[in-house]
């Protein structure tokens, strides 16, 4: 148990490093800062000397070491765009995007697990018709159509909910939060329910499809056989057995939301980590780039890491093999 | 705010029953709201000269003087001024005057700033860049020595901005932040200026709330308590953001929602030209073009295929096409708004398609050659659309136009290095003075002047008119030296002027905000009716 955890913890800081460095070589590519830091009318001679302080003349390999070593001791630097510690700006952004991807993730789950048993139990029902309908449409619209549409009707006809932004917040000192004004509430329904949707339908599916295979094999047979009632069949013997699977996935996309909120902020201007990471591309802002997407490769890999803990709690045979 | 939106319309009257307790937030009296697309850098007066970040502070801040609805320069934090000879001015400082934290502004707070705005992370150099000492006289006036005779030096000190000493450095802020020394200091977050608001919140990328300010020395014409700053970057959430009611006023406005708007009967739209001068110009300095198929020569150094370029480029189709009416086609790089400018400028060469193909033929280029064009996708209005129709343009004399549209930050990382051989660019004057121009963008490229020249541009001519200009201090006569310059950039053909572009607003019909060709919104002349 030890040995496989430790293996997995020296995987892990690969996969991060390589990440880093990745993202480092594609920040040659995004364009120079110093053009968005300065005024037009510097001189050329202050951008090349701010160039060279900055240390964005030196070879890449260089920049990129002195990262990593700055980064292990714990600091991420400052923002070029205005002077903030990384570190700062990315905790003040975490409590939005967190409790937008939880709502999110919680609406996915609440509605999308019994949506499937209900489809998985009677697949041909009318109403699991219409589900399957719905589901379709969640798969195939990308979340800005969505978000756009939601906006246009709930905020711009009917005027029931702000059409961007994230309301009144209470600070709690270590945390921002939406979730304790009415505003804040309001103004987390439309985001949450675009950034969900896809999950939802995506397990709603995984979970029906799991459903009717389960039902299908020769053990539910003989647990009718044996005279087990319906509730215990279903969620005692069918339930459980299709949850390995969409454990796996429900991991894997909520390391999504969290990561790849950035369409769905920017479509509310919900000011989290992904509106700030387009802010950073936009201006070449390579310590918030960098911070940003090594955090990403953290989400990923510590969701992996306790998928495959979940794994072995919930697959006694998993537990034999190692 | 939105308690009153619901009201005015009958629609939404059944919701107001409903949702009227929910939406109606604290009696938010004379409370206006507006949408821009792109978040201010920073509070700190002295790190950035970015244009909306300046607009935004100029509510907050104040400098010696200011410019009116008209852009003509007036008396604010200095009374009066008069000229002691010709590199010597003194500055009558008005009396009375407090910052928003109730400490007197003197002539200290002049000195300090001018001293803070000369070091390391300040952004304002080159407002200040001619000044040689500011002395103090008296509490209330100072003497302002400059290098050599300035003409425009109050142009430039209008967006240079003042703070408080005792402020700055009770809060250890006395020199600009600077990321190259880790960061941020109290003036980034905070403010304390003399303007007609006050800073009461800042919340980067989330909003920005003004208060009015009771103790301003001046009569207000504004009428609203308190100001909130909304960044919106997506054009379709901004827009639905003024339609839904959520804020009074957005700019920019999409092109393609300006239709829409101007059906909507409670919404109405600003529009005027904005002093950016969109152009194209050419590599005319290198013997061989870095991107191109003519080898060993550079075609741009011709002047008839300059010529020729010119009149291939359909300037009213690209404003009736593609910016759908939105732009004022001009023949020059200095817009009308702008000290220099002249009508004899304006007019352009006729779109002239035999004559340009004549012209290539003369050149020896009958047959074309290929091309590289370099274009940002992201920067000024349908800048992409206009590099393709531009290409598409010179396809027929023959020139074909590989286009290199990319995002902003790359784009000018490749032009500022001169890696071009024919771009598109815009220019926006930070002074409203036509040497800046001259200057920036005409002057060959020096370590210190010619910064924006990227094609290579040289006429000692436009140099030396360039260096009269800046000590010219008989106005009429300067006016003329300027004419000169633009009139031999003009005849030199190393620049299409395209157009300027429109400034769009949109708001609703309840407020009255004041547009200025520097696409700036200040405060002190909006009212909430």
């Amino acid at each position: 148990m030890i040995h496989f955890l430790l293996k997995r913890v020296g995987h892990s800081i690969f996969v991060l490093l390589a990440v880093a460095f990745l993202s480092f070589l594609i920040f040659q590519f995004v364009g120079d800062p110093v053009a968005s830091m300065v005024g037009q009318d510097t001189t050329t001679v202050e951008r090349e000397r701010l160039r060279s302080e900055l240390g964005l003349d030196r070879p890449i390999l260089i920049q990129f070491a002195d990262f990593v070593a700055r980064t292990v001791s714990g600091d991420l630097g400052v923002s070029y765009r205005d002077g903030h510690r990384v570190s700062e700006l990315i905790a003040q952004r975490l409590p939005a995007t967190l409790e937008l991807a939880a709502v999110a993730a919680m609406f996915a789950l609440g509605i999308g697990i019994p949506m499937g048993i209900y489809c998985g139990i009677h697949p041909d029902s009318s109403l699991s018709r219409a589900f399957q309908a719905i589901s379709l449409l969640g798969v195939s619209l990308p979340p800005f159509v969505i978000g756009i549409m939601l906006i246009f009707l709930f905020g711009v006809t009917w005027r029931l909910l702000p059409t961007f932004g994230r309301g009144e917040v209470v600070d709690l000192g270590f945390w921002q939060t939406g979730l304790l004004t009415s505003s804040g509430l309001k103004s987390l329904i439309m985001p949450a329910l675009t950034l969900g949707l896809f999950q939802m339908t995506l397990i709603m599916r995984l979970v029906r499809a799991g459903m009717i295979e389960v039902l299908g094999t020769d053990f539910i047979k003989f647990a009718r056989a044996r005279g087990l009632g319906n509730l215990q069949i279903y969620f005692r013997h069918g339930l459980k057995n299709t949850l390995v699977p969409v454990i796996t996935v429900v991991g894997l996309q909520l390391g999504s939301l969290i990561a790849f909120s950035i369409i769905v902020e920017t479509v509310f201007q919900w000011p989290g980590l992904g509106l700030l990471f387009i802010r950073s591309v936009q201006f070449s802002d390579i310590p918030v780039m960098s911070a940003y997407l090594l955090f990403v490769g953290v989400v990923f890999v510590t969701i992996n890491l306790v998928v495959d803990m979940l794994y072995l709690a919930v697959d006694p045979r998993l537990r034999t093999m190692s | 705010m939105r308690n009153t939106l619901l009201r005015r319309t009958v629609a939404a009257a059944a919701f107001g029953v409903f949702f009227g307790q929910v939406l109606a937030g604290p009696a938010a009296a004379q409370t206006f709201r507006w949408a821009f697309q792109g978040e201010n850098i920073t509070m700190d007066p002295h790190s950035t000269t970015e244009y909306t970040t300046v607009g935004f502070l100029s509510n907050i801040y104040e400098g010696l003087v200011r410019r009116d609805r008209n852009m003509k320069i007036e008396p604010a934090l200095a009374q009066e001024w008069q000229l002691v000879s010709p590199t010597v001015w003194r500055f009558k400082l008005r009396e009375g005057v407090k910052f928003h934290d109730g400490s007197p502004f003197t002539a200290d707070d002049v000195i300090f700033s001018y001293e803070r705005s000369l070091k390391d992370g300040s952004d304002v150099k080159p407002r200040i860049q001619s000044i040689k000492e500011i002395r103090k006289i008296g509490d209330h006036e100072i003497e302002l020595e400059t290098h050599a005779p300035n003409p425009i030096l109050l142009s430039e000190l209008a967006d240079w901005f003042i703070l408080s000493r005792a402020w700055s450095e009770a809060n250890n802020a006395q020199a600009p932040a600077d990321v190259r020394k880790g960061g941020e200091n109290a003036a980034t977050q905070r403010a304390n200026g003399t303007g007609p608001f006050k800073l009461t919140q800042r919340q980067r990328d989330e909003k920005t709330v003004l208060s009015a300010n009771e103790g301003w020395w001046d009569k207000p014409e504004f009428n609203i308590k308190e100001a909130v700053f909304l960044p919106v970057s997506n054009n379709a959430t901004r827009v639905a953001a003024l339609l839904s009611g959520n804020v009074d006023m957005i700019y920019p406005v999409p092109s393609q929602d300006i239709p829409r708007l101007e059906q909507a009967t409670d919404f109405e739209l600003l529009r005027g030209p904005e002093s950016r001068v969109v152009f194209l110009s050419f590599d005319v300095a290198r013997d061989e073009l870095l991107h191109s198929s003519v080898k060993g020569k550079n075609p741009f150094k011709d002047h008839r295929v300059r010529q020729a370029f010119y009149h291939a480029v359909d300037v009213e189709a690209i404003k009736s096409r593609i910016m759908r009416g939105a732009s004022f086609p001009t023949g020059t790089l200095i817009a009308p708004s702008v000290t220099g400018y002249d009508e004899r400028l304006g007019a352009r060469l006729p779109f002239d398609l035999d004559k340009a193909k004549a012209l290539m033929a003369e050149a020896g280029y009958g047959e074309g050659f290929t091309l590289t064009m370099d274009c940002p996708n992201d920067r000024y209005v349908n800048d992409e659309a206009i590099c393709q129709a531009v290409a598409a343009m010179l396809a027929r004399i023959n020139v074909k136009v590989e286009l290199l549209a990319q995002t902003r930050s790359l784009f000018f990382k490749k032009v500022l290095s001169r890696d071009t051989s024919f771009y598109l660019h815009a220019w926006a004057t930070s002074t409203n003075d036509g040497h800046n121009i001259l200057y920036d963008l005409l002057n060959t490229p020096t370590p210190k002047t010619g910064t924006w020249n990227l094609g290579g541009y040289s006429n000692p001519k436009v140099d030396e008119l360039t260096t009269l200009i800046s000590a010219e201090m008989d106005i009429p006569k300067r006016n003329e030296l300027l004419f000169q310059a633009f009139d031999t950039v003009r005849n030199d053909y190393a620049h299409v002027p395209l157009h300027q572009q429109m400034l769009v607003w949109a708001k609703r019909k309840n407020v009255d905000v004041h547009q200025r060709p520097d696409d700036r919104l200040e405060l002190r002349f909006t009212r909430v009716k």
